[in-house]
């Protein structure tokens, strides 16, 4: 039996600050909605992993799910872009600062359909950002309609079937070559923190794809995205112990109970067996266990897929130390001299 | 001295009429991939390193192999450098166009042309040479293996002896091209020589074409506007490139990221003080340029007109959100795909109001080389400066094209990061709102993530002056009129117009870009042929100044001269200007693709002035007394 010795709750986290201190707006999105669930686990994970605000940046797309980002972290930047282009924004302000924590919120509709290029390519790009994907099935923001991930034979309010086949943005994530594959469910507050505190230390895109009723437009019967559908299909992969690299705790398990993964920062994930042993360092299984979950009308949720050390896109620039947005002029306008040469060269 | 100038002194073999010296154009036809800009550039460079004031434009096929290619050198001793419409030296080497472009030749021309085409009885009118250049090409005897890709040099060898241009000076330019390849230069070298041999014995001149040294040439380089904008990039001290290959722009960045590798990286850690990225599409590119703008970086991307028509909502998005980026437009022409690779001045009103809204953006024109380098550091200042995207609108004859240019000067001023708040600001002006006019200019203080200033949520929805989201009516107009105020302060940051008031003149003419040159000689032209006197203010930014409606108003007339079929710039013009100033608007449109020359601009504006009917080429110079002008 593995023992887990429970830190004591404190008020304050490592860097002196309250709880309050990672709060955003007041929510305008509909009460009850999935996504505000997910907003509140955004907070208590960067709280309990004492991330500094001021070094992150909040971003999304458009949808009821990227308005979010105003209702948590208040005192971080956020830039809310167009419909489906986040990542790009994403990319160009870690460019500039590459000593950001970018966390970023979308919609399914805003990764599945508008957005599903830039998706592709931050998965490839392995660009370290957090990325959310607050997914209902459904259009909030335009009252409703279907999106590319709803399932086929799902149905809309009106009685509308879906006989389109769904995207799985987590599949997808894993065959591009994201680094970190999850997926959740805005009910489940213990699993969604760990993974959260997780993505917090991991390097490189972390793909979370959060299943999140939208209470208003897509929570009755016949929908495959309503509360009651998710609650009573969510399949764990495993159970999620998670240890930040700040605190020394270890947890002793029998060996073949318990698989522990080391992030980047140092923090370490424990996967509990449940039913049977999960790899989440094995792509193949991934794939099929996704494939085959799925079959079954089910969601499996917890850590898909991990690769902990692989290289990110900031890293293979090669970049100077200090943020490129903070370098002076000395360091980005070449002297007098070098000109010179050029012009000599073109003579 | 070079050992070939004996060819000037023979001048007597040409003797049935006068030299011309120094001033006609040449133009090579060719086949895409048949590897003939080799031997085009060097035939360009040989004769700008004579001191011969020279330019070059390449016409070129949309396709990687097999099309045809047009290239033409212009030499020009008063230093035209606009197109020439008039051929004067035709080489002739591709038998697809062979007929219809000896067809299309001034009476008087000369040809030299590949032998089995049989051109010669094409004509009566013009002087042919035939070269054997297969035949000639087993002469070269070095490297049989790359003999192939030097057939192009022996017209080069012919034109040498035929025109005078020096040997040696093509030899350098071939060691500029090939620098460590000895071996390569060696056999271009023979092939010049084999070339130059076949010409000296066989063929007898009869045309009236030299090129004579000069010395216009000083403290001169060549170079094309694509590169002179990345060396500006570069110098005002871009950080973020994110880009999407499109031609004509592609080599913007391309250029772009040579220099960056070879000077701005760090010399001690070997680590890169810049990040460039291939976006997926310029969707994305400007979205990248937009997230670098906002977080502190100086951004920037390039492309062409379909990558604009991409670019709109997040153009829209950089203008309401107020976000830094300097978007480079290298246009060709459209619509849609269009013609890829020919230039166009065509973009100018979907750029000045790219995205819906009431959105608009300065736009810059460069006309040179020499501005493609200053503009780019002006643009990346403005777009700090005024907290938007900044559009370059260059295009495909400035950009890819081989331009003489004086060299460039070190930037005078320091890089201008805006108002980006710190500490001290913020005492001074109490609490933080992001789209506070603070200063009564319009321009608001921005704060950048990541630093410890207070933040702010940025977004393309409506927001009042806090930066909070809103929906009211008084915060919208309020945040869009303070938008308007913002650029009518950009209006005199923007480079000033290049103004030329003639006091005899009635009639002025306004132009932007490379349409410049053309105007130059058009000038002259009128002048000349019609002692038609003109003012001249060359446009060199949007919003315009407002030395623009003066201008037009000392001015009867005016003639807006662009490379469009809309009369774009003209129409700009016009949503400012009071009904009777915009009443004295013309325009004198060019938009078949290839770049404008002074022969449409003159005829246009004789014929529209009353001096003549219709335009003629045989017409000739117009005399002194023909028109009166005007209304
Ligand atoms: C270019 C563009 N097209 C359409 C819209 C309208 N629109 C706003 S949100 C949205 C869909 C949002 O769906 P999703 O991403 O699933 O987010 P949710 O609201 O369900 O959280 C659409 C189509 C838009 N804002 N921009
Ligand atoms: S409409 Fe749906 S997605 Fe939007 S806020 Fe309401 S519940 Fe949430």
């Amino acid at each position: 039996m593995a023992t887990v010795t429970a830190p004591v709750k404190k008020k304050t986290n490592r860097l002196g600050l309250e709880l309050p201190a990672y709060r955003g707006g007041k929510t305008t999105l509909c009460a009850g909605c999935g996504h505000n669930a997910i907003s509140e686990r955004i907070i208590d994970a960067c709280f309990a992993m004492g991330i500094e605000p001021d070094r992150v940046v909040k971003l999304s797309g458009i949808g009821c799910s990227s308005k979010s980002p105003a209702y948590f972290l208040g005192s971080s930047h956020g830039f809310n872009a167009v419909h489906g282009r986040m990542p790009s924004v994403g990319t160009g302000a870690l460019l500039a600062n590459h000593k950001l924590v970018a966390v970023g919120v979308s919609g399914d509709g805003d990764t599945g359909a508008i957005g599903i290029g830039q998706f592709v390519h931050l998965m490839r790009r392995n660009l370290p950002i957090i990325y959310i994907v607050e997914d209902n099935g459904c259009y909030g923001l335009t009252k409703g309609q279907f999106s590319p991930t709803a399932d086929v034979g799902s149905t809309l309010k009106t009685g509308v079937v879906n006989d389109l086949p769904p995207i799985d943005t987590c599949a997808l994530a894993v065959q591009l070559g994201a680094t970190f594959v999850a997926r959740s469910f805005s009910g489940d507050k213990k699993q969604l923190t760990a993974i959260l505190k997780a993505a917090l230390g991991h390097r490189g895109t972390a793909m979370i794809d959060v299943l999140s009723p939208c209470v208003t437009f897509n929570d009755h019967e016949g929908s495959t995205k309503s509360y009651a559908y998710v609650k009573s299909h969510d399949d764990p992969l495993e159970e999620l112990d998670f240890v930040p690299f700040f605190e020394d705790i270890s947890i002793d398990y029998e060996p073949g109970t318990m698989r522990e993964v080391t992030l980047h920062d140092g923090s370490r994930l424990y996967l509990r067996k449940l039913d049977h042993m999960y790899d989440p360092t094995d792509k193949m299984q991934a794939l099929r266990v996704l494939h085959e979950t799925h079959g079954r009308g089910e969601f499996a949720t917890g850590l898909i897929y991990v690769e902990p050390a692989a290289d990110d896109f900031l890293t293979t620039l090669n970049l100077v130390d200090e943020p490129l947005a903070s370098l002076p002029e000395s360091r980005v306008r070449p002297p007098k001299a070098v000109l010179e040469e050029i012009m000599a060269g073109l003579g | 001295m070079a050992a070939y100038d004996v060819a000037v002194e023979e001048r007597p073999s040409a003797s049935s009429v006068d030299p011309v010296i120094n001033d006609f154009s040449i133009q090579i036809a060719t086949v895409n991939g048949s590897g003939s800009q080799t031997a085009n550039l060097v035939l360009l460079r040989a004769i700008f390193q004579m001191g011969v004031p020279v330019s070059g434009k390449n016409l070129f096929p949309s396709n990687i192999a097999g099309l045809p290619t047009w290239f033409t050198i212009r030499a020009n001793r008063k230093g035209y450098i606009a197109r020439k419409k008039e051929i004067d030296v035709l080489v002739a080497m591709n038998p697809e166009t062979a007929r219809e472009d000896v067809l299309g030749l001034p009476a008087g021309a000369m040809v030299v042309y590949d032998e089995p085409l049989d051109l010669a009885a094409l004509r009566g009118d013009l002087v042919f040479y035939p070269v054997p250049f297969d035949t000639l090409l087993g002469k070269v005897s070095r490297d049989v293996k790359l003999r192939r890709r030097v057939r192009n040099m022996l017209y080069d060898g012919v034109l040498s002896r035929l025109l005078g241009v020096d040997l040696d000076e093509m030899e350098a330019a071939l060691r500029r091209q090939f620098g460590g390849k000895p071996r390569v230069v060696g056999i271009n070298r023979e092939a010049l020589d084999v070339g130059f041999a076949f010409a000296d014995e066989h063929l007898d001149k009869r045309d009236p074409y030299f090129i004579e040294p000069m010395n216009a040439n000083q403290g001169r380089i060549l170079v094309e506007g694509n590169a002179a904008a990345a060396i500006g990039c570069m110098m005002a001290g871009v950080t973020v490139v994110a880009w999407y290959p499109i031609t004509p722009s592609s080599s913007l960045c391309e250029t772009l990221i040579d220099y960056l590798r070879k000077y701005r990286v760090d010399a001690e850690t070997g680590k890169a003080t810049f990040a460039v990225v291939q976006a997926e599409d310029e969707i994305a590119a400007l979205g990248m340029a937009l997230g670098g703008g906002w977080a502190g970086a100086r951004s920037m991307t390039a492309t062409s007109g379909p990558g604009i028509s991409l670019m709109g909502e997040f153009a829209g998005l950089g203008y309401y959100a107020e976000v830094p980026a300097v978007v480079f437009d290298v246009q060709r022409v459209g619509p849609s795909t269009g013609l890829p690779t020919r230039t166009a001045q065509g973009d100018v009103l979907t750029t000045a109001f790219l995205s819906h809204g009431d959105t608009r953006h300065p736009m810059l024109f460069p006309c040179s080389p020499e501005e493609c380098y200053s503009m780019s550091i002006d643009a990346f200042n403005l777009a700090e400066r005024f907290q938007t995207p900044v559009f370059v609108l260059s295009d495909l004859d400035l950009g890819m094209n081989t331009w003489m240019s004086p060299k460039f000067e070190y930037p005078a001023k320091p890089i201008d990061r805006g108002k980006v708040i710190d500490g001290e600001t913020l005492e001074k002006i109490g609490r933080f709102g992001r789209y506070r006019d603070v200063d009564g200019d319009g321009i608001p203080y921005r704060s950048l993530p990541g630093s410890s200033a207070p933040a702010y949520f940025c977004r393309g929805s409506g927001h009042n002056e806090w930066g909070q989201y809103s929906e009211r009516s008084d915060d919208y107009e309020k945040n869009v009129e303070r938008l308007s105020r913002k650029f009518e302060t950009a209006r005199n940051w923007m480079p000033a117009p290049m103004v030329e008031i003639n006091r005899r003149a009635g009639i002025g003419i306004i132009a932007y870009g490379t349409s410049h040159w053309a105007v130059v000689e058009g000038r002259d032209q009128l002048l000349d042929e019609a002692d038609l006197q003109t003012s001249y203010y060359r446009l060199r930014a949007y919003p315009f100044r407002s030395g623009l409606a003066s201008f037009i108003e000392r001015h009867d007339r005016v003639y807006v001269v662009e490379q469009n079929r809309d009369a774009q710039m003209a129409s700009l013009m016009r949503l400012e200007l009071k009904a009777e100033l915009a009443g004295r608007l013309r325009s004198v449109l060019h938009y078949a693709g290839v770049p404008i020359d002074a022969r449409t601009i003159t005829d246009d504006i004789l014929i529209q002035e009353g001096y003549r009917a219709e335009y003629s080429v045989a017409d000739g110079p117009i005399p002194h007394e023909a028109g009166v002008g005007g209304e």
